[in-house]
């Protein structure tokens, strides 16, 4: 029964959850459009489930609170994807813009 | 089989990073949503090799189903059509490569592949167990049966929140401004900049106004 743990080795998963990682931190610090930032957080978001998923598949497989916590994380990014998005209209209502620095009435 | 499974996972890895940067580096911003989205399918993707089937559903479901489009929605109703030509990254994105690339290369990289990870050792003769999609299913209305409410309502409060904050009075209700409504709008607040130098800008000019006044 060949399996992903016999063939790749944890490490390696972990390295590409930590690589999409950087990337969606990268989005997120460099993008100038609100949406892009939040494009970088789903990433980040999606990184971290990957290395849930995999430290359940590779070190407790028999044991479901790996899956349940990943499902956990999905459901917040889906309402902070809802909550997020909610107010960006709602900025772009206001100022005709949705770049972040543009936004900047707290400005000291 | 196991070099099969190797190969798909470089596969998919090259497919969800590559996916990730052309969605943090492409100008266009829908394009750069689509390329999420295709990230997206990566993960889930990945997630159905690791055999957690029900998670890879799931992603696609949520993220390529709902999340995907919410995200286009959003790009739909505040598209800046005039500002979509100009540079979308921050004047110092070098600092925000610097960042990341230190966090990958100092931190993550050397923690994890030195750290001797106890992994169980394979079972000899009858092939591991794995908890399935029922076993989850059981767990959620038994052992986390509580968190399952919490996220509910996590999901009830979001939807209402997200109700009310983009939700707009019938009186202050406005149209989309067109692209010609943009630019004359763009174009008068500059020159009220120009005007009144040293003043902040009060702007949010009612577009009726503005194309009022220039008639």
């Amino acid at each position: 029964m060949p399996s992903m743990t016999e063939a790749v080795p944890l490490p390696w998963v972990l390295t590409l959850a930590g690589a999409l990682f950087c990337v969606g931190l990268f989005g997120a610090l460099s993008r100038r459009n609100t949406v892009g930032i939040l494009l970088g957080i789903e990433l980040m978001l999606n990184a971290v489930n990957i290395n849930l998923v995999a430290f359940w598949r590779y070190l407790e497989p028999n044991v479901v609170a790996g899956q349940t916590f990943a499902l956990f994380v999905i459901t917040v990014a889906a309402a902070e994807a809802a909550i997020g998005l909610a107010m960006i209209i709602a900025i772009y209502r206001a100022r005709q813009t949705v770049n972040a620095d543009e936004v900047d009435s707290l400005r000291g | 089989m196991n070099t099969l499974i190797t190969i798909l996972f470089l596969v998919f890895a090259v497919f969800i990073l590559a996916a990730a940067i052309m969605t943090v580096t492409v100008k266009n911003i829908v394009h750069a949503a689509l390329w999420l989205i295709s990230s997206f399918f990566g993960v889930g993707a990945l997630y159905l090799l690791m055999e957690a089937e029900f998670l890879g559903v799931a992603q696609v479901l949520i993220y390529v189903g709902a999340v995907s489009i919410l995200i286009l929605f959003a790009i739909m109703l505040t598209r800046d059509l005039e500002g979509s030509q100009n540079r979308q990254l921050t004047p110092r994105w070098w600092i925000a490569l610097i960042v990341p690339a230190a966090l990958f290369g100092v931190l993550i990289v050397p923690t994890v592949m030195t750290h001797a990870w106890q992994l169980p050792p394979p079972p000899a003769g009858q092939p591991p167990t794995i908890s399935s999609a029922q076993q989850i299913g059981t767990a959620f209305m038994r052992e986390y049966l509580l968190p399952f409410e919490v996220a509910a309502i996590l999901l009830l409060v979001a939807m209402i929140g997200a109700i009310v904050v983009a939700f707009e009075e019938r009186e202050q209700r406005r149209r989309v401004l067109t692209l010609a409504e943009q630019v004359r709008l763009r174009r008068q607040r500059q020159q009220q900049q120009v005007a009144t130098l040293p003043e902040p800008v009060v702007s949010a000019v009612q577009p009726s106004e503005a194309t009022s006044g220039e008639m």
